[in-house]
């Protein structure tokens, strides 16, 4: 308390005569920070905003098969959701959110488990910080490799005569090779928790890192069992790194087309894999259009997200 | 309830951290553990709370040794010294907390918890998240939440030392009135033999993971049971006689000058510390058997100094009241 009167009182009297200077020291001191800021600013502005408003307004644009037009049409946000208000089955806009929306939670769902997890080991049962460092590294294996190479490993592994269908055969589990292993729901859904996973260990561990293991304790002396230490303690603390990590999946796996493509054998269908084929053809005012359609759904994923986390305190 | 301690012991790998010691606490009584850092006070406690292992022997509290009980089956609660408020719960919920494990309904442990507020008349501020609190609130909130389900005895990880120090005395004032009126067996962790003075029935002075004394403040600070508990209680001067053993003598019995008696030595000032009521004059002397010049230190009334002032580097006679001294038996 004193440490912060005293200072106070040191200043008051020189504050009237320097008063000026003082205000212009601050405003060069605000101008500076204003420069160091600008960088950051600029390429941020110039590489994401302005590419984003070119979107756009190119998806307000038509386009004949020659040429795209500059005009104002409503005409690609009618056709996305062509169809789409019949009754009966859904159209093909629907359908194919339906099924990213699928792979988002799914993959949600397990990088989630599976992240919390090994944070929670990382964070609370290794206890010397050069070995969490190497768990971390190691965490990070994956990522030494492109992402093709990635998931073409999968096809020796997964394949019709793949390792684990060679294996379980010639073990005599099954007589006839798996089908579903590879090109298949399952096959997409396991390449996406194989590279997001370690999107949600980094921000879990993070908070997890951050809780004073007092309150462990506190909680421990209260009288609770490991579980409602876990729910009432460390799953409140931890939530911001769970918003941060559900926030890089969910706009990772909803982006996606090359993942769903390629451990799909290009026979499921993705909202980003509209984009890129419409992109391809020269639809360009056609796939702005549904990447704005993307870029709304995936906001309204995050705000209902960040609700969700935040209710959870009223509870 | 009572607490027992029997041979209570802690090893971490070679290092013997508490070393077999044993203590009877009785029902009610306000102990604190005192001793300087790394003597083995809170070790114990947190032995006692079930925080901790015990290497071997036993922590009997009441009727049974717990052995490996969690700290709720044992009837203690512990509060610790960063108070350890969970900081996304507000006070009322932070008090809450044992009865919300417990399984106690929200209307219920809702109206218990703000009981528990009033008596540390917190309630006003039951809303508040602990960020928005003091340090001295957060104590409260924190004493609350320990009180709450009803411990028999109360284990406080240096409670005070966070505090600055009016509000210390403050606090330590009202740790005592709630004591008493609950009547619990508090068991108080700390450095400052100030705090344990004004606090405790019973003062165990720790050193080396060993007890040195357990014994009412009183017989602690007239009868030091060595020479480590004369020096770390403070007031004392620890003198070596000729024939090689120690007496404790309390600084305020030293008697200067012509008063001085036939023990006395000369002796040089050098330090005056004017405290208000008395005067603290530092010394150094000769021929008290030690090695070198002997450091001792005379509480002087403020008339009598005054009657008589002394300056730096002055030598006088110093002796002191033979039946002040007392005989240290190590």
């Amino acid at each position: 308390m004193t440490d912060a009167v005293l200072p106070a009182l040191a200043e008051a009297p020189a504050v009237p005569a320097a008063a000026a200077s003082l205000t212009a020291k601050t405003r060069r001191r605000r101008a500076l920070a204003y420069v160091q800021a600008a960088p950051m600013a600029f390429v941020f502005g110039f590489f994401f905003l302005v590419p984003l408003l070119l979107t756009l307004m190119v998806s307000f644009w038509a386009y004949n098969e020659y040429e795209i037009i500059p005009a104002f049409t409503l005409q690609n946000y009618v056709d996305v959701f062509e169809g789409c208000l019949d009754t009966g089955n859904a159209c093909t806009t629907l359908r194919t959110y339906l099924s990213t929306l699928k792979f988002c939670a799914l993959t949600w769902v397990f990088t989630l488990l599976i992240g919390f997890t090994v944070a929670y080991f990382v964070a609370f049962h290794v206890r010397s910080r050069n070995v969490q460092m190497v768990l971390f590294l190691v965490c990070t294996i994956p990522f030494w490799t492109s992402n093709v190479i990635r998931m073409i490993s999968w096809i020796p592994l997964l394949g019709r005569n793949g390792l684990v269908n060679d294996t379980l055969m010639g073990m005599g589990l099954i007589a006839r090779p798996i089908e579903g292993l590879l090109y298949s729901d399952f096959s997409v859904v396991l390449a996406f928790v194989h590279l997001n996973t370690v999107f949600m260990i980094v921000p879990i561990f993070n908070s997890m890192a951050r809780i004073d293991r007092a309150l462990i304790e506190a909680a421990y002396d209260s009288g609770a069992t490991g579980w409602q230490t876990l729910w009432n303690v460390v799953i409140p603390l931890a939530k911001p790194g769970i918003a941060i990590g559900s926030i890089f999946v969910v706009t990772l796996v909803m982006g996606d087309f090359v993942t769903v493509g390629v451990m799909g054998g290009q026979q499921i269908a993705s909202v980003g894999k509209i984009i890129q084929v419409q992109m391809s053809a020269l639809q360009l005012p056609a796939a702005a259009a549904n990447a704005v359609v993307l870029l709304g759904a995936v906001m309204l994923m995050i705000v209902a997200m960040t609700r969700l986390i935040d209710l959870r305190k009223e509870l | 309830m009572d607490v027992e301690l029997i041979r209570l012991t802690k090893r971490y790998g070679n290092t013997v951290a508490v070393d077999g010691i044993d203590l009877k606490i009785r029902s009610g009584a306000y102990c604190c553990l005192l001793g300087p850092s790394g003597c083995g006070k809170t070790t114990t406690l947190r032995m006692i709370g079930g925080h901790e292992t015990v290497s071997s022997g036993d922590v009997v509290i009441g009727p049974r040794a717990v052995g490996d009980a969690a700290p709720a089956e044992r009837g203690t609660a512990m509060m610790f010294q960063s108070y350890a408020l969970f900081p996304h719960l507000d006070c009322r919920d932070n008090v809450a907390f044992s009865l919300k494990m417990r399984g106690v309904g929200k209307v219920e442990r809702r109206a218990r918890a703000m009981a528990m507020l009033d008596l540390v008349q917190m309630a006003h501020l039951a809303e508040r998240m602990p960020a928005q609190l003091s340090g001295g609130q957060q104590q409260r909130v924190a004493l609350a939440r320990a009180l709450v389900t009803g411990p028999k005895v109360l284990l406080l990880d240096e409670p005070l030392s966070a505090l600055d120090p009016f509000l210390r005395v403050r606090m330590r004032t009202e740790l005592k009135r709630i004591q008493a009126e609950l009547g619990l067996t508090f068991i108080h962790v700390t450095h400052s033999q100030e705090e344990a003075m004004a606090l405790s029935d019973l003062v165990v002075v720790m050193n080396g993971g060993r007890i040195e004394q357990a014994a009412d403040p009183r017989t602690v600070f007239e009868r030091p049971a060595s020479a480590f508990v004369a020096r770390f209680i403070g007031g004392h001067n620890v003198v070596r006689l000729p024939d090689a053993s120690e007496i404790a003598v309390r600084a305020d019995r030293m008697r200067l000058g012509p008063e001085a008696g036939a023990q006395a030595v000369p002796a040089r000032v050098v330090s005056i510390e004017y405290q208000g009521t008395s005067v603290h004059v530092g010394f150094e002397a000769d021929g008290l058997g030690g090695p070198g010049p002997a450091a001792l230190t005379a509480i002087v009334d403020d008339g009598a100094y005054a009657a008589r002032p002394l300056a730096l580097g002055q030598t006088v006679p110093l002796g002191w009241d033979e039946a002040a001294a007392h005989r240290l038996t190590a």
